[in-house]
């Protein structure tokens, strides 16, 4: 619902051009000659689309966002990627073909002494995984 | 963040078999893939899991990636992937999970749009209007608006087709700016 109606020229009211704005923010599609006429006399669509830009604009910024990961997600990572490496040289060993070994994955880790733990909790999920 | 040639280094090293270099493609990317899984499965176990996921994903295709994107992009897509997996197996006879309605309960919009307009207080706005969008529309718009993936990879990786992508796009740009700058009229009639 909207409290204020405002017709342009070409008939198109600001119901018609609220359902264009999300489509035409970003500028990769050009709103219909009518849209762009309304929106030309509108103030309330002009401050809608204001709006759309600001949200866009602060999705964008999002992406210089890194969260930080719980720790252990790294060793927990590779030592699953170990366990697949293995299966797959296993695998191969069992085809007759030569394969390179992602054994040394793990050791690239820092994890150390919880390498045990992790690599238990890895291919736990690795199972559930595949 | 690594430069494009190094990257490549290690990619086509990964691809000879090398496990050290697939292990630094990891470490390099392990923090923007979980972020992307953080945004698209809204909490940090799915997060962890989709992110482990899709690493063996990507360790098991490697040879499929013909390095015309930067490595990134590609596991973002394979991130999307399984983040959409994961939450169509999680959502099993959770009818609503996946649905495009959302019954998620109106937020009064918070004191004077203006004044909470600086750039920090938005983006936290913002992230939390993202979490509470339904799966379906975060996963597009979030793909789109902040990691910028074109429709086109964003469908197939998502299993719909590009026009629904673009519907449930423009949906959840629409449901944003209504929440975080609700018009005049706006803020009783429409929820979220
Ligand atoms: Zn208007």
């Amino acid at each position: 619902m909207r409290s204020s109606r405002f017709f342009g020229s070409g008939g198109v009211s600001c119901d018609d051009v609220a359902d264009a704005l999300p489509a035409i923010v970003d500028g990769l599609e050009v709103a219909a000659i009518e849209v762009q006429r309304h929106v030309a006399a509108c103030l309330r669509c002009q401050a809608e689309l204001v709006q759309y830009r600001k949200v866009l604009r602060t999705l964008h910024q999002l992406r210089t966002e890194v969260l930080e990961p719980t720790p252990g997600l790294l060793p927990d990572i590779l030592a699953a990627l170990e366990a697949a490496g293995e299966r797959r040289a296993i695998h191969h060993l069992l085809n007759g073909r030569r394969v390179a070994y992602v054994g040394g994955i793990a050791a690239a880790t820092a994890a150390g002494a919880a390498g045990a733990i992790l690599a238990s909790r890895a291919r736990r999920k690795v199972r559930l995984a595949s | 963040m690594v430069i494009p040639s190094e990257e490549a280094r290690l990619v086509a090293a990964a691809k000879a078999g090398d496990s050290d270099a697939f292990a630094e493609l990891v470490r390099n990317t392990q923090g923007d893939v979980y972020t992307l899984a953080y945004r698209l499965t809204g909490n940090e176990d799915d997060a962890r899991d989709v992110a482990q996921e899709a690493y063996l994903r990507a360790f098991r295709s490697l040879k499929r990636f013909r390095g015309d994107a930067r490595f990134s992009t590609w596991m973002y897509r394979i991130t999307a992937n399984c983040a959409s997996t994961h939450l169509s197996r999680r959502s099993k006879g959770r009818h609503e999970e996946l649905s495009d309605d959302d019954n998620v309960l109106d937020e009064r919009p918070e004191s004077d749009p203006e004044t909470m307009a600086e750039a920090g207080v938005l983006r936290d706005r913002v992230t939390a209007a993202l979490a509470d969008l339904p799966p379906i529309l975060r996963a597009v718009v979030v793909l789109r608006d902040v990691y910028d993936l074109p429709h086109d990879a964003i469908a197939s990786e998502l299993g719909i087709t590009e026009s629904a992508a673009k519907v449930r796009l423009h949906r959840a740009r629409r449901k944003l700016r209504e929440r975080l700058f609700p018009m005049p009229g706006e803020e009783k009639a429409r929820a979220v």
